[in-house]
């Protein structure tokens, strides 16, 4: 088990990058710790499967190194940096049975008999193959199938990182659920470093103990769950983590409050601070989840915006109700049990909540 | 649930059935005939059963040429399939050699066959051919219309020459077939590159190799025309294979009733090879499954 560190790292397809654009990984410095189970999460085209296959040695980066447990393993081949990848589609050694699937990387190695025995038997405890290891792996189902990649993954026990590339893709969502349970509890006993590509919310934050959110070709957030979730470092991440996202709208600041169209929503002074120094456009974000919405007729408009209620939908543990003010609009959570008959109401914004972006990245 | 009967569906295949007939089962019907039959001109026919059979099976020529056919598309499909599956393995996967390749590999098999068999009479030829003249000046004597050895050699090289490039392709495609993450799993797996062939490239050509060495098998069983071309069979019987034979019989020797005999053996034989083949190979491909 190896901490990660990568150094000044940046890569690019193109053998003479000009602009930024030419980058599909921009520079990042980052250390990974070692045990640490990392989830790389973010759209299809950000980069996060070429970070993974530079992690594994399939890709040399065009600038920076990487580093295992302080040593440099830049330009070594992924047999050489001893780790163990599980890929996207299960690739099967067709003709051999299960047994021999799971033990191939460790005969490879001139491991003992009676070793392997024993590992490969652990493992697939672990994964529920123990019936089926007589079987050839040819005739098994894809979510055998690929289960036997991930016994595959596992099977080492002296692996510097295991690495996964979006292992779940294949697999039926209710085994999906039972396997990343399984995952998050191997990675709780033996505790291996563990990165896992994937651009499904729900399973990075089961899974890891850091979530590395990419855009763009960046890192644009490294932190836990509940970081991602009460802190968005960046717009992007406020919009991609949580369902629905975070509600983001362009504002202007001005006497203590930030306006939007018009409409005045109280801030603190740590807000105006920090967003003095900043350039950019300022946009302001709340998470649907923090904002309460006030339809009581009798209500005042203290210390709150009127808005207009243009659309409720009930997903059976919570509603999610559509706001509207002036040109902005605006998703608020509410509880189940929260009856909503009116057209209009009024929307309050808590200020430890309320967030202010300056050029898409946090400010306060 | 209820099939539907409905008897106007014979019609629709009517067609279908007129073609086979016209074009399979008639003559094949004709030689059948002939086979059970002596006939001197079209109103003088007699029939002798299975005598022509009996003729044939006993016919110490035909078992030396079944001999040979049997040596000689041994050898072809131990040459071509191993050659075939290394070029396979040694050509470019992307960029302007795939294409290049291809041209050079396709062009064998696009040369009429009696062009083919022209081509290596003259390349083998010690006076004006390159290829007769560079081994005789190398010392060794060489002269495939005299010495059975040198022609068996033209004979199989040449047949290796116009037919591997079919099992190379076929093999490609397989292989082209394998996504790059199994080569990227094998490497991290820690396989050297006999496991990497054994298991994984060799289990994704088995079903084109399987078809390879059908079309092979079939082809070089029936062949005809190059070694015609080439050595006429000679020196002696040296190179005469079965369907040499079987043209020489019939329309040679006008034996039309042995001939026709000889014929149905052929063919049955032919069906008989293709079909113990594929039904072991498929039967130990679903033996695995289990």
């Amino acid at each position: 088990m190896a901490r990660i560190d990568l150094k000044n790292l940046a890569h690019s397809y193109f053998p003479d990058p000009k602009g930024d654009d030419d980058y599909a990984l921009r520079r990042m410095e980052h250390v990974w710790e070692d045990g640490g189970a990392y989830a790389l999460l973010g759209p299809s085209g950000c980069g996060k499967t070429t970070l993974l296959n530079i992690i594994s040695g399939l890709l040399p980066p065009s600038h920076g190194q990487v580093l295992f447990d302080g040593k440099d393993v830049t330009r070594l081949a992924p047999e050489q940096r001893n780790i163990a990848q599980v890929f996207q589609f299960p690739v099967i050694y067709d003709t051999m049975t299960v047994y021999d699937n799971l033990a191939f990387p460790l005969r490879n190695r001139g491991i003992a008999e009676k070793t392997v025995d024993a590992r490969v038997r652990e493992i697939a405890g672990m994964l529920d193959l123990n019936g089926k290891l007589k079987h050839k792996a040819r005739g098994l189902g894809a979510d055998e199938k690929q289960t036997i990649s991930l016994g595959r993954g596992l099977v080492r026990d002296d692996v510097a990182a295991i690495l996964f590339d979006e292992p779940l893709t294949v697999i039926d969502p209710h085994l999906k659920w039972v396997l990343r349970r399984k995952l998050k509890e191997i990675h709780n006993k033996l505790r291996p470093t563990m990165v896992y590509v994937t651009h499904d919310q729900v399973e990075a934050l089961t899974f890891a103990d850091k979530v590395v959110v990419m855009y763009g070709g960046k890192v644009v957030q490294l932190g836990t769950p509940q970081d991602l979730f009460e802190n968005p470092a960046h717009t992007f991440v406020g919009y991609f983590i949580g369902s629905p996202g975070m509600n983001i709208v362009p504002c202007n600041l001005e006497g203590g409050a930030a306006w939007i169209d018009g409409h005045r929503i109280a801030l603190t002074d740590r807000h105006m601070n920090a967003a003095s120094g900043a350039s950019g456009a300022v946009e302001l974000g709340i998470r649907p989840e923090f904002l309460t919405l006030d339809t009581d007729a009798s209500a005042s408009n203290e210390g709150g915006i009127p808005v207009n209620i243009v659309k409720v939908e009930d997903l059976g543990q919570y509603k999610i109700a559509t706001t509207r003010f002036g040109n902005a609009e605006m998703k608020v959570k509410i509880g189940e049990d929260q009856m909503i008959s009116a057209h209009s109401g009024v929307l309050r914004f808590p200020t430890e909540w309320t967030k202010l972006y300056a050029d898409s990245h946090l400010v306060a | 649930m209820n099939k539907i009967t409905n008897n106007k569906a014979w019609f629709l295949v009517l067609p279908v059935f007129l073609i086979v007939a016209i074009s399979a089962i008639i003559p094949l019907m004709t030689v059948v005939n002939y086979s059970v039959q002596d006939i001197f001109d079209p109103q003088t026919r007699f029939f002798v059963g299975t005598e022509w059979f009996k003729q044939v099976l006993e016919d110490t020529r035909l078992h030396d040429a079944l001999v040979r056919q049997i040596i000689y598309t041994g050898s072809i499909l131990a040459i071509e399939i191993p050659l075939g599956i290394a070029i396979a393995l040694t050509l470019p996967r992307k960029g302007w050699g795939v294409s290049a390749c291809m041209v050079l590999l396709a062009l064998p098999l696009l040369i009429p066959w009696n062009v083919v068999g022209t081509i290596w009479q003259i390349f083998g030829r010690a006076d004006i051919g390159l290829g007769g003249y560079v081994i005789r000046s190398l010392g060794i004597s060489y002269n495939y219309s005299q010495n059975p050895m040198d022609a068996w050699i033209t004979v199989v090289v040449m047949d290796v020459w116009h037919w591997t490039s079919l099992v190379v392709l076929l093999c490609y495609a397989g292989l082209r077939s394998i996504p790059d993450a199994y080569y990227q799993a094998a490497k991290i797996d820690g396989a050297s590159n006999w496991a990497v062939f054994r298991f994984i490239q060799l289990p994704k050509m088995q079903s084109v190799l399987v078809i390879g060495v059908l079309l092979r098998f079939m082809d070089s069983f029936m062949i005809y025309t190059e070694p015609f071309v080439l050595t006429g069979g000679g020196p002696g019987n040296s190179t005469t294979f079965l369907s040499q034979y079987l043209t020489r019989m019939a329309v040679g020797q006008f034996d039309l009733g042995p001939a026709a005999a000889f014929s149905i053996i052929y063919f049955l034989i032919i069906l008989l090879v293709c079909w113990v083949f594929y039904t072991v190979v498929m039967n130990a491909g679903k033996r695995e499954e289990q």
